[in-house]
């Protein structure tokens, strides 16, 4: 055997000429059409994922662009400045960055419960024949588009919302020292609340799905153990699935999170577009997706524009924050757990 | 059994496992809340001239034509814009990325993508091609909804794709196939199926889209075919009729609305038995 190999230096070489001697063109034309096609195709490839991985960048760019005016105008002040007045042309981001931190906690408040409880019946509850058609009905949740929730929630969910549900709401908390001014104000239907309502079965969807994917990585055996040792279905998953889970979990409602930020139409639909500033959820508010839903086609002057631009900068980088946060808790459960997500 | 521990763990548990049962019958109510309140409405409004007349001034009759035409071809154009460009790049991601920096950075900034803001998307696309032709335009509109095709395309490809054996890929380039055709030939006939349901999981999102149509494609209220200027679309109609105090297009809107969700469901439908099929 020893005497067949040859040195690995010799091997080298030898390969270098035979790589040296098809450089130089005395491979069959049809082997070298295919080193061209190779070639060729590996860099269509390879320039398309670059473009995929320069629109992130591309459009903060463009944003950042869009609100030089007020960027330099008002600096960091433009956050915490409550006033829109486009006739004398101040501008603040203070009310709509605040409704869309409300709409969302509120979605999250309701989202994440809702979620978990689909998640676990789904996984654990839910005999083997009905888990897909449920499934795919929660899924489908996700798919109706969002101007159908807005439409729905105008027209169906906010006068019904209105008639019994605000008031109650009313009578049972607005007497309360520092709850009840949260739910003060006449019944309109429309307002903060309803829109986080509306935003909260929109992400249900979203982080039902992982929450259950991620409830599924958990080894049996670990369950098994749990339930040999006399747990019950509660104790389980409380104690041993969610721990086990517990960054996929987080990553699940981080995304969900990022969806109900940036969502659109369903808000501008029932939060009812005014801008000021209110302690109640019943009142109406704003959201940055809504401002620039409703405005930005009938702005007026360059500095209108340059405040519609920083408000979509503004909700790019918080969403785009919380999504890269989502992806790498995600990313870190699928390392732990030694498989690819 | 008379063990009060084990009683009230057990109680605890009974009481959970219900709220969970409840957590999932409330969101069945309101996919169901919403699915009926669109059939019983669209129902009411489906007419023929839906499809033979054109979005009508307030207080006329009219159809809705116009917009499902513009929707129709906008979304074809973002499909076919986004399509080639997500498949090669998902391509890249699975097949040649799997040393070096771009391939996970790119998979990482798709993820961010797909649930970027579609509104921001509309003022990206709005800042570099209306603010520049200095009018609204169907191509837009085309080009914003190609920015959503992608990344549900870049991801479905590159999953679909990492899914393919290896032993299949070695097999063809064993035989001597150069390596564009051992991907063309094996690897995206082996990933067809899920590659068609991530097409058609693009193109029933971008159906719906709203907000990224807003700012490049416009409106228009008589029927067009001209990609250069501003194009009636389902949703854009569905918003502005739905928010208009007028009682007929509220009507309108409802028919658009049933008929839009019908085409969403039925597209996520059939790409899952599509894929089920094949799996």
């Amino acid at each position: 055997m020893s005497v067949t190999t040859l040195p690995t230096t010799a091997e080298n070489t030898i390969i270098e000429k035979a790589m040296d001697s098809s450089r130089r063109g005395s491979m069959p034309p049809r082997v070298r059409h295919a080193r061209w096609m190779d070639a060729a195709f590996e860099r269509l490839t390879n320039f398309s994922a670059f473009c995929v991985f320069s629109i992130l960048a591309a459009i903060l760019v463009s944003l950042v662009l869009g609100s030089t005016l007020t960027l330099q105008k008002y600096g960091l002040s433009f956050i915490w400045t409550a006033d829109w007045d486009p006739v004398q042309e101040k501008f603040g981001a203070l009310v709509p960055i605040f409704g869309t931190l409300v709409t969302s906690f509120i979605a999250m408040l309701i989202g994440i419960p809702v979620s978990f409880g689909i998640a676990l019946f789904l996984t654990e509850l839910s005999p083997a024949w009905l888990k897909r058609p449920l499934g795919t009905a929660i899924e489908l949740l996700a798919a109706i588009p969002s101007i159908i929730y807005g439409m729905w929630g105008l027209f169906v969910f906010a006068p019904l919302f209105a008639e019994y549900a605000q008031p109650a709401l009313t009578k049972a908390f607005g007497w309360l020292p520092m709850i009840g001014a949260l739910f003060k104000g006449p019944p309109m239907g429309i307002g903060m609340l309803t829109a986080g309502i509306i935003l909260a079965v929109m992400v249900i969807p979203f982080i039902s799905a992982v929450m259950r994917d991620v409830f599924e990585l958990v080894p049996p055996l670990l369950k098994e153990s749990a339930y040999g040792l006399g747990a019950t279905t509660w104790e389980v998953v409380w104690k041993v699935v969610l721990p086990y889970t517990k960054i996929g979990v987080v990553g699940g409602i981080m995304l969900g999170l990022g969806r109900a930020l940036g969502e659109t139409m369903a808000v501008t639909f029932v939060i009812g577009n005014a801008h000021q500033l209110n302690s109640s959820l019943l009142a109406p508010g704003n959201s940055i997706a809504s401002a620039l839903a409703n405005e930005f086609t009938e702005a007026v002057g360059d500095l209108y524009y340059s405040a519609l631009y920083e408000l979509g900068l503004i909700l790019f980088l918080i969403t785009t924050i919380v999504l890269a946060l989502s992806k790498l808790l995600l990313q870190q459960l699928a390392k732990q757990e030694g498989r690819k997500s | 059994m008379g063990n009060p521990i084990f009683r009230r763990r057990r109680i605890v548990n009974k009481v959970m496992l219900c709220i969970s049962g409840f957590a999932m019958i409330f969101g069945l109510f309101w996919l169901a809340w919403i699915l009926i309140t669109l059939l019983h409405e669209g129902f009411y409004a489906l007419h023929w001239s839906l499809f033979t007349e054109m979005t009508p001034p307030p207080g006329s009759n009219g159809g809705i034509l116009n917009a499902i035409a513009g929707s129709l071809l906008m979304a074809t154009f973002g499909t076919l814009i986004g399509t080639p460009v997500g498949i090669l790049a998902g391509t890249y991601l699975a097949e040649f990325g799997r040393r070096g920096w771009l391939a996970p950075a790119t998979r990482f900034i798709n993820d961010i993508l797909l649930s970027a803001p579609s509104i921001v998307i509309g003022l990206f696309v709005y800042t570099i091609y209306v603010a520049q032709v200095r009018h609204f335009s169907a191509w837009a509109g085309s080009i914003a909804l190609s920015l959503i095709v992608i990344p549900v395309v870049v991801r479905t490809t590159d999953d679909m794709l990492k899914l393919v054996p290896d032993s299949l890929r070695e097999a063809a380039v064993a035989l001597g196939a150069p390596s564009w055709k051992m991907i063309v030939f094996v690897s995206y006939r082996a990933a067809k199926a899920g590659i068609v349901t991530g097409i058609l999981l693009a193109v029933a999102r971008i159906s719906g889209e709203t907000a990224p149509l807003l700012f490049t494609a416009l409106n228009n209220q008589f029927f067009s075919l001209n990609m250069n200027g501003p194009m009636a679309n389902l949703p854009v109609v569905i918003f502005q009729f739905a928010m208009s105090p007028y009682q007929d297009w509220h009507r309108l809107a409802w028919a658009g609305a049933g008929l839009v969700t019908l085409a969403v469901l039925a597209l996520n439908i059939l790409a899952r038995l599509m894929f089920s099929k094949k799996t």
